[in-house]
């Protein structure tokens, strides 16, 4: 039985790097490295990738305090955690946006498909949570890879009612291993959130 | 006995929740999402999530009071200890949860670069802690009562005091920032921040009450903050419908 609400979420606030990556906000000597700065920590396997972007507001400028999640299946499309994930990757990344243009930057692997619980697969994706001040609660989205063949059978990319929108959720490559995934956070161009 | 095994997710109950836009927080009026957002059952994507050993914690994470300044140097500022329990919303406590704080000083002011009140910095206040929840869902640290400050968004908001708290549960479904507050804070109810939440008992869940149990006599009061995280549905036994 639920007989205990969720906490209600209130905004990370205009300082959380002081508590998140203290030493991106020049806290040092408390924390050896900020949580979530390396998500490939030796010898894995797969094809490296940088996954890039900004996340813009309603007027299109890109927030400059906003810190972006990345959580994400390894080459083998296991996770951290699984049996026989990939031992020298985190899965887990964690980047304040950069202070001057607000870009967010994950060097990582390109993930494969993962499980849909009621069979079949989904294509593959990397999960982002984004917080700022002046957000209420975690904003929940998905990269998928604008060049993958699989998105035309995904589960989730199948449920988009408003065809047009399913491009707000492609990363879409800069070169042969920079992919760029911008969020738009409101208006025409607003970026899929998911409420799962 | 069978023991059920987990579910997904039960979906998020907004009604508990803060709503995206509010004006009167001028910040969310250009920063919260117009279009409604996309509902599916929860996958391995969202019921996995990192998971952070014990040997990520230093011995002084907890302790605010001593993390940050010269060794055996406290923050200044009335010391307390704050502590409670994580569980989720079927009651079950998360074990290996890591819990991250971060906070204003004693007088309100962060030791950030984009911070302008004219209030001090302390020397021995960094003003962030971690630490990683027990068997039985509970943590504690210690570190000085914030003092409240002002902010630009009306032309006189004050926020009350509050300890900014960042929480990993075991599924990425259940990732958490949110604050704790102090009881008989009257700033509370003014914070357009606060006001977000329209569910008052769901504001009063983020109230910390005084708790003289745990105080320790002449170092520290205490505070008790308990959290809850969403929380994954037990499937039905397999078997449910032999006999039937
Ligand atoms: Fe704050």
């Amino acid at each position: 039985m639920d007989t205990h609400p969720e906490s209600a979420s209130q905004t990370a606030g205009p300082y959380v790097h002081i508590g998140c990556t203290p030493n991106f906000a020049g806290i040092t000597g408390v924390y050896d490295v900020d949580l979530g700065a390396t998500m490939i920590t030796g010898d894995a396997s797969g094809k490296r990738i940088t996954l890039i972007g900004q996340v813009f507001d309603g007027t299109g400028t890109p927030l400059r305090d906003a810190m972006v999640e990345a959580w994400q299946a390894d080459a083998n499309g296991l996770y951290a955690g699984q049996e026989g994930a990939d031992p020298h990757f985190t899965g887990f990344g964690r980047c304040p946006c950069d202070a001057e243009d607000g870009t967010f930057r994950f060097e990582t692997l390109r993930p494969a498909s993962v499980p849909w619980p009621s069979g079949g697969v989904q294509a593959p994706h990397i999960t982002l949570w984004i917080v700022a001040r002046g957000i209420n609660i975690g904003l929940h989205t998905r990269a998928y890879f604008a060049d993958a063949p699989e998105n035309e059978s995904d589960p989730v990319l199948g449920r988009i009612e408003h065809r047009n929108r399913v491009a707000t959720l492609l990363a879409h490559p800069e070169s042969d291993d920079i992919y760029r995934f911008n969020v738009t956070l409101q208006g025409p161009d607003e970026t899929i959130f998911f409420d799962v | 006995m069978t023991k059920k095994p987990l579910g997904g997710y039960a979906p998020r109950q907004h009604q508990h929740q803060p709503v995206a836009l509010y004006p009167p927080y001028r910040t969310s009026v250009k920063r919260s999402p117009q279009a409604a957002p996309l509902s599916f059952p929860t996958t391995i994507s969202e019921e996995s999530g990192p998971v952070f050993g014990h040997s990520l914690i230093g011995p002084l994470d907890a302790d605010l009071l001593h993390n940050f300044g010269p060794q055996d140097v406290s923050a200044i500022g009335p010391r307390i200890v704050v502590h409670g329990r994580v569980q989720d919303q079927f009651g079950r406590p998360v074990a290996g949860a890591l819990i991250e704080v971060w906070q204003a000083n004693a007088g309100g002011r962060y030791r950030h670069a984009r911070e302008g009140y004219v209030a001090p910095l302390d020397p021995n206040f960094g003003g962030c802690g971690r630490m990683i929840t027990d068997e039985n869902g509970c943590y504690e640290f210690r570190t000085v009562q914030p003092g409240p400050y002002p902010w630009p968004n009306g032309p006189n908001d004050w926020r009350p005091a509050h300890i900014h708290f960042s929480i990993f549960g075991h599924g990425f479904a259940q990732r958490l920032i949110t604050q704790m507050y102090f009881e008989g804070d009257p700033l509370i109810p003014l914070c357009p921040i606060v006001r977000t939440i329209h569910d008052k008992a769901a504001v009063d869940r983020l109230i910390a009450p005084l708790d003289m149990s745990r105080t320790l006599p002449m170092d520290a009061r205490a505070y008790r903050f308990d959290v809850t995280l969403r929380g994954r549905r037990q499937t039905i036994f397999e078997n449910r419908m032999e006999g039937l």
